[in-house]
């Protein structure tokens, strides 16, 4: 098995964190992993992206020219990402602030609300879990959710650990997004 | 003991990494995009711990010039920064080259020049290989590809300046510094004793006692005769490096009709994009030389024989590919392919160079 992810959206959404946690439920599913970002010196605002990359081999590039799973979090990074969906892949779009779909073919398309799924749960920083969350339902390759629980723990830091009640609950969300 | 496996971004790495080997100290200066060993090695704070020295300079010239005096002291002791500040340090790696003393300098090289951009560059090849600072001297330059070579050339790098007494020096890109991958973490080991040093390095300024020989550390020799015979000393261990210190790393070499030459995280997008070109039916084989300097020129010469072309990927105007011509003694023709200023080529992008530039 061999997943080449991109997540991509606004600095600040959490995209680098959500990728992050991505990569250690992938180490403790006993996979390889890389983890490449892409993002300019602003902190908050400017556009973000993160290559996950999970697999059972030894992974050679970072760097990949086609994904197997696309996350778009805003128009400028649906316009640049979603042609690279290879054939057979995922898109998943939150749909807020999208005015335009790129044309993609040969691809499963998930449009999501992630972001009124989020307000409904009470807390916006849950964002990306809310994403992550779709994502996991999306991908074939299944991973397990106690391997996912260990991945936060593994990445939050210890007073952030109260938390993960709340993440795991965002991420459930998420996945219930894509059952609809 | 069981093998302790975690997530990093290479930067980290080679934090914990020098806290691991028993690194003594540890002066920097903060730049982009290298920043987090410095404060990695703050989080950490190993100075409860094993006693190693952080400390954040004033400037990278002041940096440099704490790891000369450490140096001198036989510590292992260490600096790094980004690009702009390796620029700054360049006077004080010189010094501590014709010194002769021990020390480990990591780059995590930004698009330059000038101040350029924060972004993935290896367009300090040159600098790093052909000295950077002024007069005779070489580094021992090694090019990680992954973010556990960064953790093992801590190590390696540490072990060569020692048994040398030449300064070693990590040449890695903001790709490696930047990336999370899987890593195997080393035992931690002790720091030397004050005894261990005095025993391993007679050479260093460790006190005078006992009334034995004053050692004299210095770069300064104002006599021409005596700097002539520090330079030939010099040149000797060089030569002893370039025997036996040549690494590389060869990959479907023997069985190809052109090869890629390709160091550090650059070397890892060939190899995709030389599975790439198999599917297409171009066989590609690559060579990534570990050590820069010394450049393994005898392993290019025996890889390209045979070979209708070789492709030099780097993310610079093409630095590399002199090593490479020189090493083939332009046998074969020699292509570069290269991004700059902080772009970085996707494997398809290399596979479309190699094809137009060899029409394979």
């Amino acid at each position: 098995m061999k997943e080449e992810i991109i997540i991509a959206g606004f600095g600040g959404q959490g995209v680098l964190s959500m990728g992050k946690i991505l990569a250690y439920s992938g180490l403790m599913d006993d996979k390889e992993v890389t983890w490449f970002p892409a993002y300019g010196p602003e902190q908050r605002g400017g556009t973000a992206n993160v290559t996950v990359i999970l697999s059972d081999e030894k992974i050679s590039s970072p760097i990949v020219d086609a994904y197997d799973v696309v996350i778009a979090l805003n128009q400028q990074s649906l316009d640049k990402f979603a042609p690279k969906v290879k054939k057979g892949g995922i898109l998943i779009y939150d749909t807020n602030g999208i005015h335009k779909v790129p044309e993609v073919e040969d691809a499963s398309i998930y449009p999501i609300d992630a972001m009124t799924a989020t307000l409904e749960i009470g807390n916006p920083k849950a964002y990306n879990m809310v994403v992550l969350g779709a994502l996991l339902e999306a991908m074939p390759y299944k991973l397990p959710k106690e391997n996912v629980v260990k991945g936060l723990k593994k990445s939050l830091p210890e007073r952030y650990h109260h938390l993960i009640p709340l993440n795991e609950q965002a991420i459930e969300k998420g996945g219930e997004l894509l059952k609809k | 003991m069981k093998e302790e496996v975690t997530l990093m971004k290479g930067n980290e790495a080679v934090a914990i990494a020098a806290i691991r080997y028993g690194c003594d100290g540890y002066f920097g200066y903060p730049i982009t995009p290298q920043s987090e060993v410095l404060e990695t090695l703050e989080a950490e704070m190993p100075w409860e711990t094993t006693g190693m020295v952080v400390l954040q300079a004033e400037s990278e010239v002041a940096a440099i010039n704490m790891v000369y005096g450490g140096a001198a002291t036989g510590k292992a002791v260490m600096t790094s920064s980004s690009s702009p500040g390796i620029s700054l340090k360049q006077e004080g790696i010189s010094y501590i080259a014709a010194a002769m003393l021990p020390a480990l300098i990591l780059n995590v090289m930004r698009g330059g020049p000038g101040l350029g951009t924060i972004q993935p560059s290896q367009a300090d090849y040159f600098q790093a290989t052909k000295g950077g600072g002024h007069g005779d001297y070489h580094l021992i330059v090694l090019a990680p590809a992954s973010v556990q070579e960064m953790v093992d050339f801590v190590g390696l790098g540490f072990d060569l300046s020692f048994k040398y007494l030449t300064p070693a020096m990590i040449l890695a890109d903001g790709i490696v510094g930047q990336m999370m991958e899987k890593v195997v973490l080393p035992p931690q080991r002790p720091r030397r004793t004050d005894e261990e040093v005095k025993a391993q390095c007679p050479w260093a300024a460790t006190g005078r006692t006992g009334m034995r020989e004053r050692n004299v550390v210095t770069s300064l020799e104002m006599d021409p005769a005596r700097m002539e015979v520090n330079n030939h000393k010099l040149q000797a261990v060089y030569k002893e490096i370039e025997k036996n210190e040549c690494r590389w790393e060869e990959k479907n070499v023997e069985d190809a009709d052109y090869l890629i030459v390709a160091f550090g995280s650059v070397a890892r997008i060939c190899e995709k994009a030389a599975e790439i070109a198999a599917e297409k039916g171009i066989k590609v084989g690559l060579l990534r030389p570990i050590t820069l300097w010394p450049f393994p020129k005898d392993a290019v010469e025996k890889a390209a024989q045979g070979k209708k072309g070789i492709l030099v990927v780097e993310l610079n105007a093409g630095q590399m590919i002199e090593d490479v011509r020189l090493a083939t003694h332009d046998r074969l023709p020699v292509e570069h392919f290269g991004r700059l200023g902080g772009i970085i080529p996707s494997p398809s992008e290399i596979v479309d160079a190699l094809e137009e530039k060899f029409k394979a």
